[in-house]
């Protein structure tokens, strides 16, 4: 992992085929830089999960991989097609799903099946969306409304448009907002099984217990990528040091000790305390005064949220 | 809850202003519908047009010709346009609509009003608006007894007194009877076109932007004029089924006359359907919102209604909002329409009617085209 944005070590070991090579993207609205010289690279048949606060960029980048927007500046190519240039070709293998319900809710979940599929110009469409209908278990209810699908079942609906012709990368914008931890599960299962066959996924999330389930994660903030690599490089790479503490009324430390030199992160999880930082010494001599009965204070290694929140912390640093 | 509060009305009220102000388009329709709408139509309508276009055809070049033409002028509501050399071409000039009334002075008319033997002057109107030809066909009563007060002296100073010295005979032309019905139902036509063609495409396509699904349609292989012929083309259909319940009605309950002009008349509606259509989707390429494009639309749809010659004369409105209303497709349209039906109007009196209409087709389908983008910069 580095933090400049530039080649990770993972990514240049070049062994496989790389389904998103791209770099240097810079994509400003008005005065706001949104895409900051952006390089990515994913291997194919690897799910990467695209990380970062709000406003980061992530939906901005996704647009530029599939060709909805033009980069001011920077190059590269998705499946080994030129996103400028090639953006047709890269269309036309790309599933691209977006961060609403955009398929047409007056329409039913078969009728939406097939719209996708004639646009694509698919051969054998009536079997291919008995398919799709089938592995979605959707068959009994092809009839009914898109709109008057529960959340979990639109974006499952809207995943199965979106590979329906096959595509050999995915790129899903926060797929699971708003949608319960159950089928959230299922879409995940679906995600791994399409990677399995081959797909590339790229997806941005907001999820912790989705990023781990990436191969392999990118963090953007502020239109620039600042780390990349596994969920454990990431942790590795941090720096950071994590005590947990519990005790009684522990989690009412949290404001108290994330205002002590060194303390990079104090968050309440339940009854008990994550207090991060980089600097040892400090952070012990910050934890020092409650290291007392009745509290119990141990050194964990940091959850991906933690470094995330110390990410977060430092590019608004950078930014400042 | 408790019982009604005005506290709690008060927030729902402030938030509500707050909305009011925010979307600038609804905000500035708030405040230009007002000015714009009454500086225009305030001023610009006008039931009693005055200096209507008339052409004469004077068979005898002679001092009452030239009395009568004079008369005619100080009335104000006849402006001599054009002096015919043949009936035929008097016939032309008012079929084409480029003079509303005819005027003919047969060439004997000296001589007879001299020996007071039944002289007669022909007006005739285009009455196709009966409305926009009444008061000047009213004003022309007072002709026979004022127009040559001067110059009976003398001789036939006799002639001046007791009975007129002439009659004015008027043929309303194309709507005889004077009903209005028969000038009404053609413009609905144009209006009633114009109102749901523009306002369904520029909704279609604004329910899109605005649904999230127009960012499916441009991340699929789908080209932006594929998009734009697949979205307009049902519209076509919707027109022209409109078109064929209106002309149906027109004839069997209205018993408007079809008097021809079928080619003129077809190639009208397809320049106008085509033309409302692409309007409507340069709107939603502005539009942010559905609401927008309806506010948009609607400021179209006001004036094509006042301005067009559909509602108010065409001639009553003063030069600028003339200039204003041969901008508008549907009046172009309504002439069509209205030479068609009511006059059988070739196309030979219609290609510049049919021009103009063509000129707005491509004028807005270049611009919704270039406005229309393909991806989301």
């Amino acid at each position: 992992m580095t933090r400049d944005g530039r080649l990770s070590p993972h990514a240049a070991e070049k062994t496989t085929a790389l389904a998103i090579d791209v770099h240097g993207l810079n994509k400003s609205f008005g005065d706001k830089h949104v895409v900051n010289d952006v390089t990515i690279q994913v291997a194919e048949g690897r799910i990467c999960g695209f990380l970062g606060p709000n406003g980061s960029g992530k939906t901005t980048t996704l647009r530029i991989l599939c060709g909805l927007l033009t980069p001011d500046s920077g190059s590269g190519q998705a499946l080994g097609f030129d996103i400028i240039r090639q953006a047709d070709e890269v269309k036309l293998r790309t599933g691209y799903m977006t961060q609403r319900f955009s398929l047409y809710e007056d329409l039913t979940i078969a009728e939406n099946l097939q719209f996708t599929a004639r646009v694509y110009g698919l051969d054998r469409r009536g079997e291919r969306v008995d398919k799709a209908l089938e592995r979605l278990g959707l068959a009994s209810r092809r009839d009914q409304l898109a709109g008057t699908l529960s959340g979990g079942w639109k974006q499952r609906l809207a995943l199965a448009t979106a590979t329906l012709h096959e595509p050999r990368l995915l790129l899903l914008d926060e797929p699971t907002a708003g949608v319960d931890p159950k089928a959230r599960r299922t879409f995940w299962d679906e995600i791994h099984a399409l990677a399995a066959e081959g797909l590339t996924v790229l997806v941005s999330t907001h999820y912790m217990d989705e990023a781990e389930r990436c191969h392999e994660i990118a963090y953007i903030s502020y239109g620039k990528l600042i780390a990349r690599g596994t969920a454990e490089e990431v942790i590795a790479h941090s720096g950071l040091i994590t005590f947990h503490g519990e005790g009684p009324n522990a989690d009412r430390l949290a404001h108290e000790l994330a205002q002590k030199p060194g303390v990079e992160t104090a968050a309440a999880f339940g009854a008990a305390i994550h207090v991060s930082g980089e600097d040892r010494a400090a952070l012990e001599a910050a934890i020092a005064p409650y290291r007392r009965e009745p509290y119990q204070w141990r050194e964990v290694p940091p959850t991906l949220e933690d470094v995330f929140i110390q990410l977060m912390g430092r590019s608004q640093d950078n930014v400042q | 809850m408790s019982a009604f509060s005005w506290s709690r009305v008060t927030a729902v009220l402030v938030k509500e202003f707050k909305q009011l102000t925010r979307d600038r388009v609804t905000y500035a329709m708030i405040l230009a519908i007002p000015v714009i709408q009454l500086t225009l139509f305030g001023y610009a309508i006008n039931a009693e047009p005055r200096h209507l276009p008339t052409a004469v055809l004077a068979q005898e070049d002679s001092r009452y010709a030239r009395s009568i033409i004079a008369a005619l002028k100080n009335s104000a509501y006849f402006e001599f346009v054009a002096q015919a050399r043949s009936a035929g071409e008097l016939d032309r000039l008012v079929r084409t609509g480029d003079a509303q009334f005819a005027v003919t002075i047969p060439g004997d008319f000296s001589r007879r009003v001299a020996r007071g033997d039944n002289a007669q002057i022909l007006v005739e109107a285009d009455a196709t608006d009966p409305s926009s030809t009444g008061p000047a066909v009213a004003a022309l009563s007072a002709l026979p007894t004022a127009a040559l007060s001067h110059d009976l002296t003398g001789a036939v100073a006799p002639r001046g007194q007791g009975k007129a010295p002439f009659e004015v005979i008027t043929h309303a032309r194309y709507n005889p009877e004077a009903i209005t019905a028969f000038n009404i139902v053609p413009g609905l036509l144009g209006v009633i076109l114009s109102l749901t063609l523009v306002m369904m495409t520029a909704l279609s396509v604004t329910r899109e932007t605005e649904r999230g699904t127009m960012e499916t349609l441009l991340a699929t292989p789908l080209e932006p004029i594929e998009v734009m012929v697949g979205k307009l083309a049902p519209y076509v259909l919707v027109g022209l089924a409109q078109t064929a319940i209106i002309l149906l009605m027109a004839g069997v309950l209205f018993h408007v006359p079809m008097s021809g002009g079928w080619i003129g008349l077809s190639l009208g509606i397809a320049l106008f359907i085509t033309g409302s259509l692409a309007l409507g989707f340069f709107i939603s390429t502005l539009a942010r919102s559905q609401l927008q494009a309806m506010q948009m639309s609607f400021f179209y749809i006001l004036p094509s209604i006042l301005l067009s010659g559909f509602a108010f004369p065409f001639r009553g409105m003063p030069a600028w909002a003339q200039w204003l209303g041969e901008v508008l497709p549907v009046t172009h349209f309504l002439r069509v329409v209205r030479g068609s039906l009511l006059k059988g109007q070739g196309l030979g009196d219609q290609w510049r009617e049919l021009l103009a209409l063509t000129a707005f087709v491509c004028v807005v389908t270049a611009l919704a085209m270039a406005r229309y983008r393909r991806t989301l910069d």
